[in-house]
């Protein structure tokens, strides 16, 4: 009973976490934390489906959900850095 | 790195939009709470028969089972999506090489222990689908993974393997699954359908050309441009002057 008790915690713990992950990668306006946040979410998701008996499920998500999405998140988000730098720099150029 | 920020989210929209948003979404969830409450909770669904016909796919593992036999139409369709989703990235030029000089020495020394492991892992994931969680697409993931390690230490495609090799590693997966779904229906039998005595080997064979597409799909996604395409030429997309 007690054992019992403890995992239905744990996944009401699980269940409040992911909610509030999701609110805050989508209210989050610096787009490095919200992927950030994206990756942890995709992370304690896969916590998740372990739970629901659902292994297969769970590794698919923190490979590709977590993992690859976060890295292709992350490069996009270092291309866009770059070209809206180099706007800027034209845009200084042709100010002065 | 420098910090981007969504400009549009900066201004806040009128009370009444956020009030009539609001009570949408109250709405939206109120449903969808229902919809989650009135479900039955002794659900009978197909997975006594999935566990009847099981020893029939060729695998033991039930997801498998039903990924790559009962349903490999939605599996076949998946490798299709991902492909048109490359093919969507390479037609829109690719971004300019990412050239930076500095490479992580700890990276680097990680990345050399890391990459071997990941691929034997892969092929490990592979294997054991076919009785435990496992299969194609995690396998391919992972095969993804290290490729991101590899182009994170501005490791590149050999110029003669980007041509033709890599598209036809790209397209096997896709290719061999619809020739044999294919090849049974001149034998009598219906697309994508694989004699019993035969299946765990067939489908073995197609996880096996999928994890590679799949996973060098994924990494081509990742470097975000046609490697056969010469990096150094900058595709001017015009969108800034």
């Amino acid at each position: 009973m007690e054992e019992i008790s403890i995992l239905l915690l744990f996944d009401v713990l699980v269940g409040l976490t992911l909610v509030w992950l999701a609110w805050q990668t989508l209210s989050s306006l610096d787009l490095f934390r919200a992927i950030v946040l994206f990756i942890a979410f995709g992370l304690l998701m896969a916590l998740a489906w372990v739970r629901l008996n659902a292994p297969d499920v769970a590794l698919a998500e923190a490979t590709i959900g977590a993992g690859l999405t976060g890295a292709l998140f992350l490069s996009a988000l270092a291309q866009l850095s770059a070209s809206t730098k180099r706007k800027d720099e034209e845009n200084k150029i042709e100010n002065s | 790195m420098r910090k981007i920020k969504l400009k549009i989210l900066e201004k806040k929209p009128s009370l009444f939009t956020r009030l009539t948003l609001g009570i949408l979404m109250f709405l939206l969830a109120a449903s969808l709470a229902y919809a989650v409450w009135s479900l039955p909770t002794q659900a009978l669904g197909l997975s006594a028969e999935v566990a009847k016909n099981v020893e029939m796919s060729g695998v033991s593992n039930p997801v498998t089972a039903v990924l790559l036999n009962y349903r490999s139409y939605d599996t076949l369709l998946e490798l299709g999506v991902l492909l048109l989703a490359l093919f969507g990235v390479w037609s829109l030029g690719g971004v300019s090489a990412n050239k930076s000089s500095f490479v992580n020495p700890i990276l680097d020394f990680l990345s050399r222990f890391l990459v071997p492991v990941f691929i034997l892992f892969s092929g490990y994931l592979l294997w054991v689908g076919g009785f435990a969680p496992g299969g194609a697409f995690q396998a391919g993931a992972v095969l993804a993974a290290a490729g991101v390690l590899l182009f994170l230490n501005d490791w590149q495609l050999e110029r003669k393997y980007s041509g033709f090799s890599l598209r036809f590693v790209l397209v096997l997966g896709l290719v061999l699954f619809v020739a044999i779904g294919f090849g049974f229906v001149f034998l009598d039998r219906v697309f994508l359908e694989y004699p019993p005595q035969l299946a765990g080997g067939l489908i073995l064979l197609i996880e096996a050309a999928a994890t590679l597409s799949i996973g060098i799909s994924l990494a081509a996604l990742f470097l975000g441009r046609d490697p056969s395409v010469k990096s150094d030429s900058k595709i001017d997309t015009g969108v800034h002057k």
